[in-house]
């Protein structure tokens, strides 16, 4: 019962904060609304989420966030001194496979985004079976120092987040 | 007292102003120096990324410190474009592949299938689901 | 007041962002390059409105920002498709 209610409890939750943030006011009118809607779009949605990717570790995903924050911060001055101050000629782009260890969509979708937004590297795509990621370095001499680093940094904790 | 409280909260959004300002430049900068189109699509999707969020948080800092009213549009905002920057990105690289690059400039991708942009996927079984 | 100096620094900072957009959705040379142009125009655009905000001292252009940034998104996303599979929705 209470399933069929809340098909994606986290959903409704992120949509009511969101709802408030949107609104800027907390009044139990902006509450209700946000409640209303919190319960009707996650209903209406679950057809299109079959199945509920599940979060086992919210601690860890925290410390996921922070960081690939401080990476974002730390590699965009990298990027930004390659940007200015390196003659272009000498800037080496290679492109980098990354065998893939996890297998759910949303654990692979959360591993692309999070290299795109560390400075240095873009996925670019995906094996057609899922089974490793094409990735473009900005300017690297080694390769698998990239691969390394994205396999022992990230993937190592979605491992543990999407268990 | 109060008077170095407000200029503490000057130097605040200023300093993240300088700073969004600063990753926009080396953005554009890189959009318009670098060679070859992957090598440009580094520079913007990250540095203007990270700009605009110095602009956004020094906004939302600016209205609460100074204006004394606290807003949480600009979260939402810069929330939203970092949640959307890597899917732009991976777009865009998917568009200049398929324009420019041929499978034989690619390293091989270690499995059965190639690169999704020229292979497709296997048959969906219950059991790979 | 160092404030108003951060302002004219950052508004010149996004300007010129803009400009280099502007350059580079001419110069091409791939429709990749063009796509990529406009991404970034959007959000520079965004920027100097959020901008302007701060300079006038008021909270009305948030809403203005928010609605940019997603339809910047979407037809990001829209044209990619199309440049890619020649079609929207499928």
């Amino acid at each position: 019962m209470l399933r069929r209610v809340f098909p994606h409890p986290i959903l409704s939750l992120t949509l009511v904060i969101v709802w408030l943030m949107l609104v800027n006011k907390v009044t139990p009118g902006n509450l209700f609304l946000g409640v209303v809607f919190g319960i009707v779009i996650p209903v209406m949605t679950a057809p299109y989420w079959p199945n509920r990717p599940a979060l086992r570790a919210p601690l860890m995903a925290a410390e996921y966030a922070l960081v690939v924050l401080w990476d974002i911060i730390v590699a965009n001055f990298e990027v930004a001194a390659i940007v200015l101050f390196k003659r272009h000629d000498k800037i080496r782009s290679q492109w980098v496979v990354v065998p893939l260890e996890l297998r759910s969509p949303e654990a692979i979708t959360v591993l692309a985004g999070t290299i795109t937004m560390t400075p240095g590297t873009v996925s670019a795509t995906l094996a057609a079976d899922g089974g490793s990621l094409l990735v473009h370095a900005l300017d690297t001499d080694d390769p698998d120092a990239v691969r390394d680093e994205i396999k022992t940094r990230y993937e190592r904790r979605l491992m543990e987040i999407f268990r | 007292m109060d008077q170095d409280l407000s200029l503490l909260a000057e130097l605040l959004v200023a300093f993240f102003l300088v700073v969004g300002g600063f990753f926009a430049l080396v953005g554009s900068i890189g959009l318009i120096r670098l060679k070859d189109t992957m090598q440009r699509l580094h520079a913007p999707t990250k540095a203007t990324t990270v700009g605009v969020g110095g602009a956004l948080i020094s906004s939302m800092l600016y209205f609460l410190l100074i204006e004394n009213q606290l807003s949480f549009h600009e979260l939402l905002i810069t929330l939203f474009l970092f949640l959307t920057a890597p899917i732009t990105a991976n777009f865009i690289a998917k568009t200049y592949m398929q324009d420019k690059i041929r499978r034989k400039d690619l390293p091989e991708s270690g499995r059965e299938y190639g690169w999704a942009l020229y292979d497709h996927p296997p048959e969906m079984t219950d059991e790979s689901k | 007041m160092i404030v108003t100096y951060a302002l004219i620094f950052a508004f010149a900072c996004f300007g010129f962002g803009l400009l280099s957009t502007m350059w580079r959705m001419l110069v091409g040379p791939t429709q990749a390059d063009r796509i990529l142009a406009l991404d970034t125009m959007v959000i520079n655009f965004i920027a100097l409105i959020v901008l302007y905000g701060i300079w006038q001292g008021t909270a009305l252009y948030f809403e203005a920002s928010m609605l940019i940034a997603m339809v910047g998104f979407v037809s990001t996303v829209a044209l990619c498709r199309f440049v890619l599979r020649g079609d929207i929705i499928e």
